[in-house]
């Protein structure tokens, strides 16, 4: 570091005129090349929120959390799996059924991931706009020379690296315990329909990160967005299933003596409404990546499975199984930031 | 790039956007050509916001090397008037220049030029001073070493060199606003914009505050000083606007403002031991005297009402009557006079109009 000024120079109250180089005025000294690189506000900005978020308590109780759970789930798949071991010789992605299988009421992996996911994204969204208007740091910050939108696109890219970071070592500690649980030694193949799946759950929390951001936008108190968006996953996790079910038996009723076609008019209007929450295509594309026996998400009967010769897909035909659902998610994602984004850029940056 | 910044200082960055074309809305300089190069300029800027006209063609101009004291009542519209400056909102009318460029179109350039203090100024509480600062000194792009060689300097200069590796949550509101200083000079910018920056800290601070304004006119910065605290910039300013409702209803250095207010009909104050009953009848028969009455806040006081300045003719009257003043004073001599005069003005005539 450079050396310290002698202690003599230390009263600077003294109008006697310090030895402080400082606003000797550079005047118009070209703009600094690094100003001109692109995003160079973005990055910064998003170096400066990643260590936040890695540095922060938050971080570590998710870490905590997510990480007990999941070790949890593992463990108690990895007994369920060893005891069918023998019936289950020559079984299909031993490996990736550590993240699957559900025994006794644990919830699998997967499915912590998909409850447990949003809260990640809502930890690092939720007081990213509003918390800066609140520390009164948000004006000194957009008087720096970066654009408007390096402030979003900043704090955007730095919580996805944060989710990242957690998911990728849960995931990678999981997948450790198992292979001491099992013994068994994961396939190439495996292996990388699980990084697919990481990147697909990524992309999921990464919704919530946007949804949380727009909340942060939109409503001036960092309590009341935490609480909104908090809201919303609760029911889109929790309260789905039932209110679909509630809208498709008004729309598409299915009495006790359907036919088979009403049946499936409701069962189809259930499935569509259920996709318009990002948890249930998470969960569908989940199944489809992470078990290559699924040849569908939808709907199936019985007369389509007669004489079906049940087989193993390649993890290409697998993604495009739920090509659909992968669209969709990246979608919303994009279209969640999109608001955040347009409305921050409107906003006064004074109110 | 550290080397391209502490470069010698080069003439105003010739872009071809800053050329004052024909149908630019910005006329040639009409005040006599200064000597001073013209920092901050504007023509006509507006602001409105639905109906509400928050600037309203406001013409102000700034030169280097000297400090500018936008004063106004809160609400006056000077918080709006620095954002449109730094092109963080667009005007609704009008233009502004900073340094020959147009902020709302080339914001980062201007940016990089001018620091920007703002009102109630605030630093992520986590982080330490020092850390605040680094973030600012790397959203300019300043090399790292640069940025710690300055840092030092100005941690050192605004008095914060023991507390720099304190988190600011631990900072009392006299040290965040001189780490707001120290952060506004990172840059070493060309122009600084301080808002409100003697609110709420202490008769010493605001010393402080006030001798580093100086300091940097001196250099050749542009200080621009938006306050509601006449007192305290007063003594700093070579030139004082007075702003209200979005409008500048007068602009000049202090004593021509003063020369301005002292020219008509005058108001003096005047004290005599009691009782005021006879001092009252005898001024009242002074020749230029208009009116005098008690002062309905402060019963020791008479308020004079005079056709000139006559503070002479009143005391030696008094002496000679036996009853010398113990305190005379003709209003309209201090800021306050001033502000509540132009205020007072403002709101006769908004009052019509309403």
């Amino acid at each position: 570091m450079s050396q310290r000024p002698e202690p003599a120079v230390r009263r600077p109250r003294k109008k006697r005129r310090t030895a402080a180089p400082v606003a000797a005025p550079a005047r118009l000294a070209a703009p600094d090349p690094a100003l001109r690189a692109p995003g160079h506000g973005w990055r910064t900005v998003a170096a400066k929120e990643l260590a936040d978020h890695v540095l922060s308590v938050r971080f570590l109780v998710l870490v905590v959390i997510l990480g007990l759970a999941a070790a949890g789930a593992v463990y108690t798949a990895a007994g369920a799996i060893r005891e069918v071991a023998s019936s289950a010789t020559g079984a299909p992605s031993l490996f990736l059924r550590l993240f699957t299988v559900a025994p006794d009421q644990f919830p699998p992996f997967v499915g912590l991931v998909g409850f447990l996911g949003p809260l990640l994204g809502i930890a690092f969204g939720f007081d990213g706009v509003n918390g800066e208007r609140s520390e009164g740091t948000l004006p000194r910050l957009l008087a720096q020379p970066i654009h408007r939108d390096d402030v979003i696109n900043g704090k955007f890219v730095a919580g996805l690296v944060a989710i990242g970071l957690i998911i990728t070592a849960v995931t990678l500690v999981v997948a450790g315990i198992g292979v001491l649980q099992l013994g068994i030694v994961p396939p190439p193949g495996d292996i990388i329909r699980l990084l697919v799946w990481v990147v697909l759950a990524i992309a999921y929390v990464g919704f919530w990160l946007a949804f949380a951001l727009l909340c942060s936008v939109v409503l001036r108190r960092a309590a009341t967005s935490a609480l909104v968006a908090i809201g919303i996953w609760i029911v889109l996790t929790l309260f789905a299933a039932l209110l679909v079910g509630i809208i498709a038996g008004f729309l598409a009723p299915s009495p006790a003596d359907a036919t088979t076609d009403q049946q499936v008019a409701n069962l189809s209007l259930q499935q569509d409404l259920a996709r318009l929450s990002p948890n249930r295509l998470f969960e569908e594309a989940t199944a489809a990546v992470l078990d290559p026996t699924v040849r569908t998400v939808g709907i199936v009967l019985p007369e389509q499975t007669d004489r079906a010769v049940g087989s193993l897909l390649p993890l290409e035909q697998s993604l495009l199984v739920i090509w659909p659902q992968i669209v969709i998610l990246i979608a919303v994602t994009a279209l969640a930031f999109a608001l955040g984004y347009v409305s921050f850029m409107r906003q006064e940056v004074r109110a | 790039m550290a080397a391209a910044d502490s470069a010698p200082a080069g003439p105003p960055e010739p872009a071809g956007d800053s050329v004052l074309t024909a149908d630019n809305p910005l006329p040639p300089a009409e005040e006599p050509a200064p000597s001073a190069e013209i920092a901050i300029r504007t023509r006509g800027l507006t602001k409105r916001y639905g109906d509400f006209v928050a600037v309203d063609r406001l013409d102000l101009t700034v030169y280097q090397g000297e400090v500018f004291g936008l004063l106004g009542p809160n609400g006056a519209g000077k918080t709006t008037t620095i954002l449109m400056l730094l092109g963080l909102s667009e005007p609704s009318g009008g233009a502004a220049r900073v340094l020959g460029l147009d902020p709302a179109r080339h914001p980062l350039p201007v940016k990089r030029q001018v620091g920007y203090l703002p009102d109630d100024v605030g630093f992520y509480g986590g982080m330490t001073g020092r850390q605040n600062l680094r973030y600012t000194a790397r959203l300019n792009g300043l090399a790292a070493a640069e940025a710690e060689e300055r840092m030092e300097a100005l941690l050192l200069r605004v008095g914060l060199a023991d507390a720099a590796d304190s988190r600011v949550d631990t900072y009392s509101r006299g040290m965040r606003q001189r780490l707001g200083l120290a952060d506004v000079l990172v840059k070493q910018p060309s122009i600084v914009i301080l808002d409100e920056p003697t609110t709420a800290i202490d008769p010493r601070g605001v010393e402080d505050v006030l001798v580093l304004v100086r300091e940097l006119a001196q250099d050749g910065v542009a200080v621009l000083l938006a306050s509601h605290l006449l007192h305290q910039v007063q003594q700093v300013c070579n030139r004082i606007g007075i702003f209200v409702g979005g409008r500048m209803v007068a602009m000049g250095p202090m004593h021509e403002l003063a020369e301005q207010l002292g020219s008509g009909p005058m108001t003096l104050e005047v004290s005599v031991e009691p009782p005021l009953a006879p001092a009252q009848e005898l001024l009242s028969e002074l020749p230029g005297v208009n009116r005098v009455e008690p002062d309905p806040r402060d019963s020791r006081l008479l308020v004079v009402t005079a056709e000139r300045d006559l503070r002479g003719d009143v005391a030696r009257a008094l002496v000679g009557a036996g009853m010398p003043p113990l305190h005379l004073r003709r209003r309209g001599d201090e800021l306050d006079e001033i502000y509540r005069r132009y205020f007072a003005a403002e709101e006769a005539a908004d009052e019509p109009a309403a």
